[in-house]
């Protein structure tokens, strides 16, 4: 830790700081759509750190990431809903969350221990499946999750009286709801990363690395690959889990339709785009895969006015096809991912 | 490694503040209300309505219809130039995509409200009006959905949220009320497990079973699919009369044509989602003969409905799938508590929403406490020779009732009118022949025709006498 | 019991057609070790260019035969092209990439593909031209229609062509070595880049017959329906061994049967808790169950555990 005090690094978390505190408000000027925006990408930061545990450190390809996300948002929205009138307050509710979300990562992970690559891949994609569609029926003969129709008005983030959500007046400034939500899911995330840096680097982390190089090796030296493999997925799982909770608290409501497949890929995506193992890639390809669909549903229309003069595609089916053609290239061009750690960029050097 | 890390701290600081400025869109000034108007020049205010539908996505094809609906109506009124609160009115349309994700539904639904439009028309599906409804209540800005169904959207209690048209609670009841009438005694119902299907299909079950129609299966399907045959086969052995569905036109309409090949002789029975042409074109000839129900009376029975289809067709060159009626009527009725407010501001004209009694193009529009539409009357329709066959409606408020009655008689007088001008010419040309009794039957057809014209406009009136009495 | 020969009809056709598809994906697997992401959309593609092609030639009034074969053999070309485009493009420069780069190239391709077909053929529902003749067959108590047998016909055929062309062939035997070892086999004298270019040339040709089949059976396309049936299809070929052909065609009948018995029996033999509201999930548990005990799938090779 001695060499966080110079100068230079000082320097470099006062300016990062300083940018975290003012970026709410700079982004407020855009209209609070984009805070919001910002939120959900600092939520799928937390997600591509936790399926980086998995995918990343662990190396075991997980496809049903969102399932743990699911279950820490159902969670929360049953603890704290008039669904069964409970409302317990969050500070409860997100270990509960996590926990929850861990003892269903262990569930996911048992039957995988033997499976290689591809098996794992395709297992955790039904897991992932097996829980929406649990979550979309479970509304008979005893309603549990109140089926396709979703958990509404579930209460928001509170401490005390001072409610997350709704515009307060602090300091003399006034604060809306999402730049609220904003600061915790930023102290969340200093705090994630932080527990994500320390496991990479514990004996933990290093085992994990081992079983990804190399499983059998691993085994030969001692390392005990079950548990091990069954830890990446709980603790991959539980930082699913506490996202899913303050997911739930920020849109209150949720339903099975925010579960798809279609988002654990995105997650996936993320991780490998952004440089899989690397914590600071992880981040960067979470933050760009989230905000970028979102710049070009803001931006596409006018872009296309500006440069053709008229609508050639409606912005809606472009959006959607800019990002796929956002994953080929970057991958084409960088193989990988944005910010590779820089063991992997030698390897990769080294093998052409 | 420490230089690396402010030169990560800037750039990550750049990328979010330029992608926070990236937008392109600021919006523009809010429509405010015009001072009282200097006797020279008259400001002009540009008053922003929202609309929100999947336009992309398998729902896409009615977001579209949608999106059409609303824009029809802007253009009329644009091209009425209205004047409000002392100011010319010029209206936009703020048209966005919700993918009927939940999620999108929230993040567009801030988007508008940062943009402060005056009115937002939408969502389409219920799983995304619901928890928009939310962030348009915290703003205070009044929501008209001209498509969701389902009860939970006005339940929740919110002063700004309204539709303009039945709710599933209505349809289903109708639905099963209608079946019964058909004399069926087992039911199969099939829900495509979506809010809206498996809305639907609750009601039905709870209006089926009250009308004493035994549910003899409860299969489910999801709103992607394409093979039914597996439930089906199921259906096909508790031998069930009626098969209900509660979903969407893309599934229901291969699944009666699997139906069909699996020699399933039972009817079919949907709810609005099926009442479409797409419906239509994917059964094929397994549509003949399927019953289905739309809130509202049938357009060509309402007085300013086929002029609204000739209107539509002409503007987009296509036909109108489901609910454009419903979204245009949206836009009218809150134009029209504008203009009664005397004011486009959002907090001025709310409260006359829910005063309103609109004679819009699907019904006369009025609000209960919830925001309902009071008397949403279902009308239920019967697929024949590749139409929509109209069959009867239900559960309406009795004017609407009898004014489509009226509409009738006046019909039936025009014919009988006809008829006689048919009778004259022909005797004319008897002319020379047998003067006297072609006069004679001239007199009779006439003491007929005008008998029946006359009977039909006494039930009428007598009808509309009654509905006035019960109001 | 009277419906339970109906239901293993359907699972049976409904199962044909996941193998064709299977086929697809477990020809380019077992050669790359890469799960082509974009296989359900060139069988999407397949479906409408066909639906492009024969209904256009059916309303100029070409006799239907006619315009069927144009269909099928223009769908057959585009979806090659397409394929072989895929390969050139998209994976080949990724050939020693680390392996989940080709997985997020696919899925970008995937969602690619998509939307061009939704910008090309719009978002409505289309009706899929009427190709085949409409023949119904009654068999004790079941129905079924001459397309169903077609596609159980085809799938057959298809796949014994295919052993075949992997067993009795030069091709087949290039294939079988590139599949073991590719270094070794470039070193034999094999051109890699021309059997794995056959490989999905092979592979999309297959996806397009599927989505001439998917097509006439169902008689709807959609630019989304590729997505889910490109995801049961490669749970089969996972489920029969991937990378095994025989596997992949036995895999895709099996999900097709448990998920029609699943569908019709469930809700019976759990007393109701379970039904067909779960359907979409019972290929998953089979498919977890199965490879509990098989972890290679049920004629996987055992990759042996060697240091």
């Amino acid at each position: 830790m001695k060499n966080w005090l110079n100068p230079r690094s000082i320097f470099g978390i006062t300016l990062i700081t300083v940018a975290l505190i003012a970026l709410p408000f700079v982004a407020a000027m855009g209209g609070q759509a984009w805070v919001r925006i910002m939120n959900f990408a600092i939520l799928y930061i937390f997600l591509a750190l936790g399926l980086n545990i998995v995918v990343g450190f662990a190396g075991l390809l997980d496809l049903g990431y969102i399932a743990f996300y699911a279950v820490g948002a159902y969670v929360y929205a049953l603890l704290a809903s008039p669904h069964f009138g409970l409302h317990l307050p969050f500070w409860v509710i997100l270990p509960i969350g996590a926990m929850v979300a861990c003892v269903f990562g262990v569930l996911l992970g048992s039957p995988t221990l033997k499976l290689r690559g591809d098996y794992l891949a395709i297992v955790t994609l039904g897991f992932g499946e097996i829980v929406r569609i649990f979550l979309n029926n479970l509304n008979a003969p005893i309603n549990i999750t109140n089926g396709p129709q979703g958990i509404t008005l579930i209460d928001p983030v509170a401490i005390g009286s001072f409610k997350f959500s709704g515009t307060t007046q602090v300091l003399g400034y006034s604060l809306s709801g999402p730049q609220k939500y904003y600061f915790l899911l930023v102290a969340l995330a200093i705090l994630i990363i932080i527990i994500n840096l320390r496991l990479q680097n514990s004996r933990v982390g290093r085992a994990w690395q081992a079983i990804r190089e190399d499983e059998i090796a691993a085994k030969a030296v001692g390392i005990n690959t079950r548990n091990l493999k069954l830890l990446a997925f709980a603790m991959g799982a539980s930082f699913g889990g506490v996202a899913g909770g303050i997911f739930a608290a920020m849109q209150g409501f949720v339903s099975p339709e925010s579960f798809s497949l279609m988002e654990s890929i995105t997650i996936l995506a993320m991780v490998v785009l952004g440089g899989m193992g690397h914590i600071p890639g992880v981040i960067l390809g979470a933050v760009l895969l989230s905000i970028l669909p979102e710049v070009l549903r803001y931006g596409v229309g006018p872009a296309q006015m500006a440069l053709f003069g008229k609508m050639l595609i409606d912005p809606e089916s472009l959006r959607l096809l800019m990002f796929g053609f956002a994953l080929v290239l970057v991958m084409r061009f960088k193989p990988a991912g944005l910010w590779p750690s820089p063991e992997r960029k030698r390897e990769l050097q080294g093998d052409a | 490694m420490h230089a690396k890390l402010s030169i990560v701290a800037l750039s990550v600081a750049a990328a979010f503040a330029l992608s926070a400025c990236g937008q392109k869109d600021a919006p523009p000034p809010v429509a405010a209300p015009a001072a009282p108007a200097a006797p020279a020049a008259k400001p002009e205010v540009v008053v922003k309505l929202g609309h929100v539908a999947p336009m992309t996505g398998p729902q896409a094809h009615l977001g579209k219809d949608n999106e059409n609906g609303a824009v029809l109506a802007i253009e009329e009124l644009n091209a009425k130039g209205l004047e409000i609160g002392g100011a010319k009115v010029k209206f936009e349309l703020m048209a966005e995509d919700d993918q009927a994700d939940p999620k999108q539904g929230s993040i567009v639904a801030q988007k508008l409200v940062d943009a402060k439009v005056n009115g937002v028309i939408g969502h389409l599906n219920s799983g995304t009006t619901i928890p928009a409804s939310k962030l348009y209540a915290d703003a205070g800005i009044p929501q008209i959905s001209g498509s969701a169904t389902n009860p939970k959207y006005t339940q929740q209690g919110f002063a700004t949220a309204f539709r303009v048209m039945a709710n599933d609670v209505q349809q289903g009841k109708v639905l099963g009320e209608f079946a019964a009438k058909q004399g069926v005694k087992t039911v199969a119902i099939v829900d495509d497990r979506s809010a809206y299907g498996q809305g639907l299909a609750d009601e039905f079950k709870k209006a089926a079973e009250a009308s004493g129609i035994k549910v003899v299966a409860n299969e489910y399907t999801n709103d992607k699919a394409t093979d039914f045959k597996a439930i089906l086969t199921k259906i096909k052995s508790t031998k069930a009369e009626l098969v209900f569905f509660g979903g969407m036109d893309a599934q229901g309409g291969p699944m009666t044509k699997q139906m069909r090949e699996l020699g399933i002789k039972a009817k079919f029975l949907g709810g609005d989602g099926v009442c479409t042409p797409e419906f239509m074109k994917l059964g094929g000839e397994a549509s003949e003969g399927n019953y289905c129900s739309l809130p509202g009376m049938p357009l060509e029975k309402l007085a300013k409905g086929p002029a609204f289809k000739e209107r539509f067709t002409k503007r987009f060159g296509a036909d109108i799938q489901l609910y454009s009626p419903y979204v245009y009527d949206a836009v009218m009725v809150m134009v029209d508590s504008m203009q009664r407010a005397n004011s486009v501001e959002s907090g001025k004209f709310l409260p006359e929403i829910g005063k309103t009694k609109f004679d819009g193009v699907t019904a006369l529009i009025e609000f209960d406490q919830l925001g309902d539409l009071k008397g949403g009357a279902i009308s239920l329709y019967q697929y024949k020779g590749g139409k929509l066959e109209y069959v009867e409606t239900m559960g309406g408020s009795a004017i609407d009732l009898a004014k489509s009655e009226v509409k009738d008689a006046v019909a039936a007088v025009k014919e009988a009118g006809s008829a006689v001008a048919g009778a004259a010419s022909e005797a004319g040309q008897q002319v020379g022949k047998d003067a006297a009794k072609a006069g004679a039957e001239i007199n009779d057809a006439a003491k007929a025709a005008v008998a029946a014209g006359a009977d039909a406009v006494k039930g009428a009136a007598e009808a509309t006498k009654a509905a006035v009495e019960k109001k | 019991m009277d419906i339970f020969l109906q239901q293993i009809i359907n699972g049976l056709v409904q199962g044909s057609i996941y193998a064709l598809v299977a086929l697809g994906y477990t020809m380019v697997y077992g050669i790359m070790g890469l799960i082509n992401f974009a296989h359900g959309e060139v069988v999407m593609i397949g479906t409408l260019v066909t639906i492009t092609v024969a209904g256009t030639l059916i309303k100029a009034g070409m006799p239907v035969v006619l315009a069927a074969m144009a269909g099928i053999s223009v769908s057959v070309l585009v979806c090659i092209a397409l394929g072989w485009g895929l390969e050139r493009i998209a994976y080949r420069p990724l050939r020693n990439a680390p392996r989940l780069t080709p997985l997020i190239t696919a899925i970008g391709m995937s969602i690619i593909l998509q939307n061009l077909a939704m910008i090309v053929w719009g978002r409505n529902y289309l009706t899929f031209p009427p190709l085949f003749p409409k023949v119904h067959f009654e068999l004790a108590g079941a129905h079924f229609t001459a397309v169903q047998v077609m596609i159980v016909l085809v799938s057959a055929i298809t796949m014994g062509g295919l052993i075949l062309l992997v067993y009795r062939t030069k091709l087949g035997m290039a294939m079988r070595a590139t599949a073991q070892n590719p270094a070794v086999a470039s070193l034999m004298g094999v051109n890699i880049n021309r059997v794995i270019a056959a490989a999905f040339v092979i592979g999309s040709a297959l996806g397009a017959l599927a989505g001439i089949m998917v097509g006439s059976y169902y008689e709807i396309a959609h630019y989304q329906m590729g997505f889910m049936l490109g995801l049961k299809a490669f749970t089969a070929a996972v489920l029969g061994g991937i990378g095994n052909l025989a596997g992949a065609m036995i895999g895709g009948i099996l999900l097709g049967l448990i998920e029609a018995l699943g569908a019709g029996y469930i809700g019976d033999l759990t007393g109701g808790f379970l039904g067909s509201h779960y359907q979409d999930i019972f290929a998953f548990v089979v498919l977890i169950g199965v490879l509990m005990f098989k972890p290679s799938g049920l004629f996987g090779e055992k990759s042996g555990d060697r240091a």
